[in-house]
């Protein structure tokens, strides 16, 4: 973990409530896809955890949605406004146990850190299939840096306003041979991939409200098969096996 | 040159800054992070007889000027902390450690400190008697000056360690209670823990916490601190650690004119990791400026003339 200050760049608006935001800075505390950032905010006492969706060697990207106070004052900062940020948080996604064609699944704004993993696995000879899920064709983003990466791209919405009609994991039934996920979005969807016979295992990213998000507070802490982990510290990625719902 | 030492029932610290416990766990995630040495002490994550699971999600929610929490005293248990945490203190921390202890019944509360006492780093016990979130199916020791009392005595037969209790504000006279754990006993009272408190959710109309109640801690409860310190400075002679809503260096000084030998800080290091730190590294200047050569001559400073 490293604590420094990072300058936004640019913001760009993606859908009604979601944005994508570059900020630069020192990223040298990052270390593998999956991780989390935790950005300090004017007048908010807890930071806020965001999931690196892509990093460089000097720029952090993240996909952010608006749900309150502090991600509505978030992606209203100005460039050059420079945030007090904790980088390199939590475990993130272990490439190595996901095989040849893993597929990357994620719900809304979950998929934001499927990006950055994708472009990692490519990297290292890896060949994911990537498989997005959303409410409706409006409430999509990030088609087209997806769609860049290559990869096999499969859509859901629930209204089938774009790509096939139901769920990520319509998508993930669609290609059999695919038996390892990992995954990120909200709990029923985390539930209902986690519950699909095909995979033999996989990692999913868990959400927590968290005091600190370095492991000193016990405030995110879950019940795993024989324990407890700490999603800011021991996560956020947990795994297939370990996992009770 | 300031004189930054405090004394703490004869136990020497070389600062007043302590990071409170439940905010610092065992010192692990920080001492990643900076040399842990140069604190005055740190005071670890409340432990108990047996490992807790703590209370189910979500445990943590926001205010204005700081947070709740419910987290329930999850810690893995007395006997597995002297197995795996001391010895790792022992690498990155050599100065004088507090053990926060928590209990269920006067028994476990004597039985905690007793295991505690062949471990050489821990020169202080501060037990927790005020444990807001705990549903122990009884009533909370902190709040009844009898009970207070009881787990004082019953600790202090139990150990040669000086015993700070660690007394909860959510009572009508504080100064009642402290002065009840002085009178059976205590070498020192550590105050205030967190504040009961709630938030609603507006869209679901539920409690934001699961445990429904949660401690309130953080800058928004300071003065309440500094208060309640005051009175017990006026109530009592032993040593006071005060606790509540520190962030810097001037609140570390303001803390000690109400009657505080040494200061405590939680929640402030869960906004920034580096929080005590910076608090110990302002400190020096911060005195030179008010004119202070020596920071213990600040407790109780208020009170007199
Ligand atoms: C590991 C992790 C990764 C995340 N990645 C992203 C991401 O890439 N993009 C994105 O838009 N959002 C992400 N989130 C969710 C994001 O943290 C919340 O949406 C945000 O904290 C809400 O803040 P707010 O002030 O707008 O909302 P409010 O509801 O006003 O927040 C009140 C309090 O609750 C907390 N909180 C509210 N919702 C959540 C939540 N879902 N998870 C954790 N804490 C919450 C806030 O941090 C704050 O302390 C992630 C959460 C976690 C835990
Ligand atoms: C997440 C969290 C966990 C805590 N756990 C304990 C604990 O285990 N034992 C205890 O005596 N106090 C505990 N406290 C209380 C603090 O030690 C402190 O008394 C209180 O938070 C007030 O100080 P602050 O405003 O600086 O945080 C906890 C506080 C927080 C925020
Ligand atoms: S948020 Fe503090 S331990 Fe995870």
């Amino acid at each position: 973990m490293k604590k420094s200050l990072f300058t936004l760049e640019h913001a760009r608006q993606l859908t009604e409530d979601t944005y994508e935001l570059v900020l630069s800075g020192d990223t040298s505390a990052i270390t593998a896809p999956g991780q989390f950032v935790n950005i300090e905010l004017p007048g908010k006492f807890l930071r806020r955890p965001i999931s690196i969706c892509n990093w460089t060697e000097d720029a952090l990207m993240l996909l952010v949605k608006v749900v309150g106070e502090g991600t509505k004052e978030l992606v209203r900062c100005v460039p050059g406004t420079e945030l007090d940020v904790l980088s390199g948080l939590g475990n993130g996604f272990d490439m190595s146990l996901a095989g040849e064609h893993p597929i990357l699944a994620g719900g809304g704004i979950g998929i934001a850190p499927l990006y950055g993993l994708a472009r990692r696995m490519l990297e290292r000879g890896q060949n994911p299939t990537i498989a997005l899920g959303f409410r409706t064709g409006k409430d999509a983003f990030y088609l087209e840096e997806f769609a860049a990466l290559g990869c096999r791209l499969l859509i859901a919405t629930e209204d089938g306003s774009m790509g096939v009609k139901g769920f990520v994991t319509d998508c993930i039934k669609a290609v059999p041979e695919c038996d390892y996920v990992l995954s990120c979005g909200p709990l029923p969807m985390l539930k209902a991939v986690h519950s699909l016979p095909q995979l033999k295992g996989g990692q999913f990213s868990f959400e927590a409200r968290m005091g600190c998000g370095f492991g000193a507070c016990m405030g995110c802490t879950v019940p795993i098969k024989d324990g407890y982990k700490r999603v800011c510290k021991d996560g956020p990625i947990l795994y297939k096996e370990e996992i009770v719902w | 040159m300031v004189n930054l030492a405090v004394n703490l029932a004869g136990v020497e610290l070389k600062n007043p800054i302590i990071p409170a416990s439940g905010t610092f766990g065992y010192g692990r995630e920080y001492a990643e992070l900076y040399d842990l040495n140069i604190l005055g002490s740190f005071s670890w994550k409340g432990t108990t007889g047996e490992a807790r699971l703590g209370n189910p999600q979500p445990r943590i929610a926001e205010m204005t000027g700081g947070m709740l929490n419910a987290v329930g005293l999850q810690n893995p248990g007395i006997d597995a902390v002297i197995t795996n945490e001391v010895p790792n203190i022992a690498k990155i921390f050599q100065g004088p450690v507090i053990a926060n202890v928590g209990g269920f019944s006067l028994e476990e509360y004597a039985e905690n400190c007793r295991k505690l006492n062949d471990v050489e780093q821990v020169k202080i016990l501060e037990v927790n008697i005020s444990c807001p979130n705990v549903h122990a199916g009884g009533k909370n020791f902190g709040c009844d000056p009898k009970a207070a009392a009881e787990v004082t005595k019953a600790v202090k037969a139990a150990t040669s360690k000086p015993v700070f209790m660690k007394l909860t504000p959510n009572v009508t006279d504080i100064a009642e209670i402290a002065k009840a754990c002085e009178d059976a006993g205590a070498d020192g009272v550590c105050l205030i823990n967190t504040l009961l408190g709630m938030r609603i959710d507006l869209k679901s109309r539920k409690p934001v916490i699961a445990n429904r109640t949660g401690g309130v801690s953080g800058p928004a409860v300071f003065p309440v601190a500094l208060r309640m310190v005051w009175d017990v400075y006026e109530a009592v002679k032993i040593p006071i650690i005060g606790c509540g809503g520190v962030s810097s260096a001037e609140d570390a000084i303001e803390m000690m004119l109400a009657g505080a030998a040494a200061v405590e800080v939680g929640a402030a290091n869960l906004k920034d990791p580096y929080a005590c730190k910076t608090i110990v590294e302002n400190l020096p200047g911060v005195c030179e400026k008010l004119g202070v050569t020596d920071i213990s001559e600040l407790t109780g400073g208020a009170h007199h003339g």
